[in-house]
């Protein structure tokens, strides 16, 4: 029996450190394990003891690639532990600045960490020398998504403008129409990225998911909903520790997620489309059958295909919400902080989000719990493995490798995020 | 990976230390610039971009993060060596990050609080900014930075001149903007007198005080600021907060805020 390894210390076109290491003994995988080195940052720690207000900010402060998914999880779990209700506008424009994130994060995984796997080439910068029209296509689209998030959010990267209450500052009619023009030129780019995507060679490869995704009576899920998946589970998030559970392993400073009893889960741009279809718009329905996976799909390397027809949905929502603004009165509701506890889950481009907070009488948060998407996607990502490696175990090291990275590459991994997570047994309370 | 014999390209690393990577993030962001800057210079190290590496030593280095573990402790020294410029930034990377709250508590304690089995991590008890491990050209301030500064600091290295960033107060760019002083007009607490320009004014333009994502100015007077806040009747508490930020564990920031805490 040949023994042989796959081993990938520094996993690259993924945001963080993580790496992969396999044992394959004959045509048996012996041992997968996908590490995350990742230096831990305590945020759950150093959360205690400061205002309910900051946690927006400072959550931000974990990734980089998704600000804006941890600052829209942390209002919601702030305004729910005080009772107060975001709509009209305000919740739209939220909407909106969640449009912005999808369609920045999505381009850039799609087109710079995710298509030159397809493609056979290092990074984008390689494959635009032979696709420079796709790749100029990308970044304009990219600037676009980032337009939106400069212009609600204040910046790309950590936004200042979202509060716990609504906003800083709301932006006027005019500005928002500014993006009308910008934004029906990116739906139609999202309309040849979907096409582009869905003529890449897709290895054949398919498994039984958990898909688990928030779902909405009326909408897409972004901001809210419940946490539904595709075998049975229907809760409200407050009852999200009630079903899902961490473990930490050795080899790893992310905790790995499984639902109780059953084990691993799978959230991301996927499960959305798998389980609210429905609630798409005609355009991206139209589009999704043209190209073969209206009826959902369970192989993970066609999330590129879904990347972007949610970058299409998120297009059309965004002319939707700059179509119908009206400025608000004012930029935020009054928050009256109280004791309680705060439950918040929202879409990042990469999977639900969770955060739960315990606040004192003034405010102060007492313990915080924070479960980002990769988290949850690991124990996934090491099952992919184990079954895509051993009817492949033919194929050379080097071509093998490349492939098992485009296995985790599926799953848009955001390591950063990953880790830092809080276990309830330790809380020192 | 063509090997041409006429003109090299200057080498470009990025290093990621223990940060969100969104300051690595903003040369992806530079949609109108990228492909120009991959034109004159070649992307030979960048894992968040790439799976190809190209060996070193590298005409400059751009690290992000703090040091957080002996690992990284070690690893500094590593990239220092490859590399002619080595540039710093971001918040953790110059002055320790938010990561650095840790730095005045008990790091075991948080290691606890975190995770299960503690055994398994491994960390330092303080985060610190890189220039106190090794010797570091310029460090370019801001959480995120600003990526037109990254441009610059990129082209003033490579032509052999002094990058022009600014020192002076976010207050210069307000007055500049015309923006009127929130700490004047609506008591909002302000950290502008005392942290560095970069943002072209950013929060008080969207109505609210700045937090300081650049870190203390050039000779900041943190304490006549304090006294002002103090005046206006805020606690000592919501001033260590103020201070407590992502620069924190920056000198001056540091000692303001631990003049507060009692």
């Amino acid at each position: 029996m040949k023994s042989r390894t796959i081993k990938v210390d520094y996993l690259a076109r993924v945001e963080g450190e993580g790496g992969i290491h396999v044992k394959i003994r004959g045509t048996q995988v012996k041992e997968v394990k996908f590490t995350v080195f990742e230096p831990p940052r305590f945020f759950e720690a150093f959360l205690r003891g400061r205002p309910y207000s900051e946690a927006p900010d400072i959550t931000a402060r974990i990734c980089g690639i998704c600000p804006i998914a941890y600052q829209m999880s942390a209002v919601q779990a702030m305004e729910r532990a005080f009772g107060a209700h975001i709509d009209g506008q305000l919740r739209s424009l939220r909407r909106l600045l969640y449009c912005g994130e999808w369609i920045e994060s999505h381009v850039l995984h799609i087109f710079f960490l995710h298509a030159p796997d397809f493609l056979g080439y290092e990074d984008a910068l390689r494959m635009a020398k032979d696709y420079g029209a796709v790749v100029q296509m990308a970044l304009k689209l990219k600037k676009i998504g980032n337009e939106i998030v400069n212009l609600v959010g204040g910046r790309e990267i950590h936004p200042i403008n979202v509060r716990v209450g609504g906003f800083y500052r709301v932006p006027s009619k005019k500005e928002l129409q500014s993006l009308i023009e910008p934004l029906e030129w990116a739906r139609d780019a999202a309309i040849q990225a979907v096409k582009f995507c869905a003529q890449l060679p897709f290895p054949d490869f398919e498994r039984d998911y958990e898909f688990v995704a928030l779902r909405h009576d009326h909408e897409y899920p972004m901001n809210e909903g419940r946490l539904v998946s595709n075998k049975g589970l229907n809760i409200d998030i407050a009852e999200y520790e009630e079903y899902f559970l961490e473990e930490h392993v050795s080899y790893s400073t992310a905790l790995h997620s499984i639902i109780k009893q059953r084990g691993a889960y799978f959230v991301g741009p996927l499960a959305r489309f798998n389980l609210n279809y429905d609630k798409l718009t005609s355009t991206v329905k139209e589009l999704a059958k043209n190209v073969g996976i209206a009826k959902g799909t369970n192989n993970p390397f066609k999330s590129i295909i879904v990347r972007a027809l949610e970058t299409l949905y998120a297009c059309e929502e965004a002319i939707k919400i700059c179509k119908t603004y009206e400025e608000p009165i004012s930029p935020s509701i009054p928050i009256e902080p109280h004791m309680g506890i705060g439950y918040g889950c929202t879409e990042a481009p990469r999977g639900i989000l969770y955060h739960r907070y315990r606040l004192d009488e003034r405010g102060k948060i007492v313990d915080a719990k924070i479960v980002p998407p990769t988290a949850q996607n690991q124990k996934s990502m090491e099952q992919d493995l184990r079954e895509f490696i051993p009817p492949r175990v033919k194929i050379s090291q080097e071509k093998l490798q490349w492939q098992c990275e485009q296995v985790i590459r599926n799953y848009d991994p955001c390591i950063s995020c990953s880790v830092h997570l809080v276990t309830l047994e330790c809380t020192d309370e | 990976m063509a090997k041409s014999k006429k003109q090299r390209k200057p080498k470009l690393a990025v290093w990621k230390f223990a940060s969100c990577d969104g300051c690595q993030l903003s040369l992806l962001d530079c949609e109108d610039e990228l492909l120009g800057v991959a034109k004159h210079i070649e992307i030979a190290n960048f894992a968040e971009a790439s799976r190809a590496i190209s060996k070193g030593p590298y005409d400059i280095s751009l690290v992000e993060g703090s040091i957080t573990t002996p690992h990284d402790a070690e690893r500094i020294h590593q990239v220092r060596r490859q590399s002619k410029i080595l540039i710093t930034i971001g918040a953790c990377a110059t002055a320790g990050g938010i990561q650095a709250l840790r730095n005045f508590k008990d790091a075991k304690q948080f290691v606890s609080m975190v995770y299960a089995n503690p055994k398994y991590i491994e960390t330092l008890n303080k985060s610190t900014p890189i220039a106190d491990h090794v010797f570091v050209d310029f460090e370019l301030r801001g959480c995120p930075i600003n990526k037109y500064h990254l441009l610059e600091v990129i082209n003033a290295y490579l032509n052999g001149r002094k990058p022009n960033i600014p020192t002076y107060a976010v207050c210069v760019e307000c007055k500049r903007r015309f923006v009127p002083c929130v700490a004047v007009t609506q008591a909002i607490p302000c950290l502008g007198p005392v942290t560095q320009a970069g943002c072209n004014a950013l929060c008080p333009s969207y109505n609210r005080g700045c937090f300081g994502c650049y870190g203390p100015k050039e000779t900041p007077n943190t304490s006549a600021l304090s006294s002002y806040l103090l005046a206006q009747g805020r606690s000592r508490e919501e001033l260590v907060h103020l201070f407590r930020n992502f620069n924190a564990y920056s000198e001056a920031f540091r000692k303001e805020s631990e003049a507060h805490e009692k």
